[in-house]
């Protein structure tokens, strides 16, 4: 027989019966736009998250209280041992490869005139932080000095939801709000910089250290954030760190972070996500293919008298078994075809949304996987019905 | 006439085994047949007239016996050896037509010549002629639910012709049929023969057993 009638046979049999070709496909077309679906949304999560860090600045060093992953006290709160002075021995240490900024953070209320905008977070660091953290460009006014910071100056740089919130588009800078009880003249406004992991990244304040010091009443410091000055010199200055901070502190005291490290954790955290999501995926592909198997079985033995049919007519056992076989592959290739392109359309549409990157492999994958369910489900019914005996056949109602 | 021997069953047995049981269904056919017979086979239901046209037909094979097809031993070929010559020497009419039913007339027809991988222009041409020539140039493009019997059965006739098999086997070939589409079906078999086909069929009417030139009675799976 040749393979075009062979092709023809296959699609008649497969349009003759509409609604059950389309049932057979729809197990398929769910489990390929899962994959497919599942796989972009775990790498776009992981490369939002990757864009968000480096966002920071890939050269940005942070070192943390307590130790990541160690001992902290009771009720899991983490003792903070961090001084100012810490601050200062790493610049000192670290003069010639980063810069250090000593950072106190505090969630507070603040208020311009009779409008208040809460949960704001109060950053108080040195005149370098705009050298250190990347998004921390101004979109008005200027950043405090040096000067301003020893001097302790009531200045405030306000993040985009505090304006929003207590400006209503109105200019800002000169104008005076209540942290507190104290009153900070309002110097410049931080570029609008979105949300990381749902947290507001523009819900902030940053004002001098020495101000933030007082109005807050503390000695410990929250972090300590660093700036190599190339890329290469990170593992150098986390090492240098450490170095400097054993001197004074144990391991369980504090973390040195990289940006790098959070990325690795996170990264890992991510991949673990996709191949979840895409093995909870492969399941319900598995199932579809399970469906087809169980569709082409019932097929088999309703065409019972036409395999026996055709067997008196000349048809060879290969005929048969390639018949069925060339079924099951179209109706898998054929769902696998359609799962693809609502997965594309449904990864597209996420995208937009939140985040997804539709990736080759999964597309890739989920292609290869429907074509081998095909393969490997139709193989059984097709054995049956090419091992069926013509009289058999002919006599079976 | 040419009475060349077109195929030949020496003392061929058919035993089926269920279990433990064995009935044996053909006790020992002997038969030979010649291009351009024209026979009928008849018998009671269970005579085992049906097994020995499965046997002639190389849809089962003999237990015991030889059967010689066209001067070639074959009761022991392979399958696919079996279903080559059943698609290029032998054309089945059926009691209840077998008609594939989501095809239409022509379609059905040209099926063996697909298995014997002709081309479809020459096929659809020679499948259209014989249809022509049975009086359903109105019908090839009728699915088998559209037709009469009487249709059904020309249909399957033309689908038996299409690979110019050297021999028709009919079983029963007008049992579902009244007696007038019954008639035109003999009759086409009839004019085959004339033109030289040899023509095998089972049939349990007298009246249509008559109509071939000669007639063997089966009996309890032996002929009288």
């Amino acid at each position: 027989m040749k393979t075009e009638d062979l092709i023809k046979l296959s699609f008649r049999a497969i349009i003759g019966n509409k609604l059950r070709s389309f049932l057979t496909t729809l197990g398929i077309i769910i489990g390929v736009f899962a994959i497919i679906m599942l796989v972009s949304i775990g790498t776009g999560l992981q490369s939002y998250i990757s864009n968000q860090l480096s966002s920071f600045g890939s050269n940005l060093i942070f070192v943390i209280p307590g130790r990541i992953g160690g001992a902290r006290t009771p009720g899991g709160v983490v003792s903070n041992k961090l001084l100012v002075s810490d601050s200062k021995n790493l610049q000192t240490k670290l003069k010639s490869s980063a810069i250090v900024a000593p950072v106190i953070s505090q969630i507070t209320s603040v208020k311009f005139k009779n409008k208040t905008n809460k949960n704001t977070t109060i950053f108080g660091t040195t005149a370098n932080y705009p050298d250190i953290v990347k998004n921390s460009t101004l979109a008005k006014g200027s950043f405090f000095t040096p000067g301003q910071e020893r001097s302790g100056s009531k200045v405030a740089v306000i993040g985009n939801t505090v304006y929003t919130n207590l400006f209503d588009s109105t200019n800002p800078i000169g104008k005076t709000i209540n942290i507190g009880n104290n009153r900070y003249a309002i110097i410049g406004l931080v570029e609008k910089r979105g949300s990381t992991f749902g947290v507001d990244q523009d819900n902030l304040i940053i004002v001098p250290f020495g101000a933030a010091k007082q109005q807050f009443g503390i000695t410990n410091i929250n972090a300590i954030y660093m700036s190599a000055f190339k890329p290469e010199l990170v593992p150098f200055v986390k090492a240098q760190a450490e170095k400097t901070l054993l001197k004074r502190l144990t391991e369980d005291d504090f973390t040195v972070q990289t940006a790098e490290s959070s990325l690795s954790i996170v990264t890992s955290i991510t991949n673990v996500l996709t191949i979840a999501l895409g093995g909870i995926a492969a399941i319900s592909l598995l199932v579809g293919g399970i469906g087809v198997a169980n569709i082409m079985l019932v097929s088999v033995t309703e065409r019972t008298r036409e395999i026996g049919l055709r067997k008196a007519l000349g048809a060879k056992r290969s005929d048969i078994l390639k018949q069925f076989l060339l079924e099951a592959i179209i109706l898998s290739v054929t769902g696998g075809a359609i799962g693809i392109l609502f997965g594309l359309g449904g990864s597209m549409t996420v995208a937009m949304l939140l985040f997804s990157t539709v990736t080759w492999w999964s597309v890739l994958l989920a292609f290869g996987f429907s074509v081998l369910v095909g393969v490997v489900f139709g193989m059984a019914p097709a054995i049956r019905a090419s091992k069926l005996s013509p009289i058999e056949a002919l006599r079976y109602e | 006439m040419n009475k060349k021997t077109l195929l030949k069953l020496e003392n061929i047995t058919k035993d089926y085994r269920s279990g433990d049981v064995i009935t044996k269904v053909l006790k020992g056919i002997t038969l030979t047949v010649n291009q351009g017979d024209f026979i009928a086979i008849t018998g009671r239901s269970g005579s085992g007239k049906s097994t020995m046209m499965n046997i002639v037909g190389l849809l089962d094979v003999p237990t015991t016996g030889n059967y010689i097809f066209d001067g070639q031993k074959v009761n022991r070929l392979g399958e696919d050896r079996l279903a080559y010559i059943r698609n290029k020497e032998i054309g089945f009419v059926f009691q209840s037509f077998n008609l594939l039913p989501r095809a239409t007339s022509l379609e059905n027809v040209i099926l063996p010549a697909m298995y014997a991988g002709i081309g479809s222009k020459q096929r659809e041409e020679k499948a259209m002629a014989y249809l022509t020539s049975l009086g359903l140039e109105n019908e090839m493009y009728k699915r088998p639910n559209k037709l009469s019997g009487g249709q059904q059965q020309r249909v399957a006739i033309a689908r038996a012709l299409m690979n110019d098999p050297k021999i028709i086997l009919a079983d029963e070939p007008t049992g579902n049929l009244d007696t007038k589409s019954g008639n035109v079906v003999m009759d086409i078999l009839k004019n085959l023969n004339k033109k030289g086909k040899t023509v095998i069929i089972i049939t349990h009417e007298e009246d249509v057993a008559k109509q071939a030139k000669k007639i063997i009675k089966l009996a309890d799976g032996v002929l009288i």
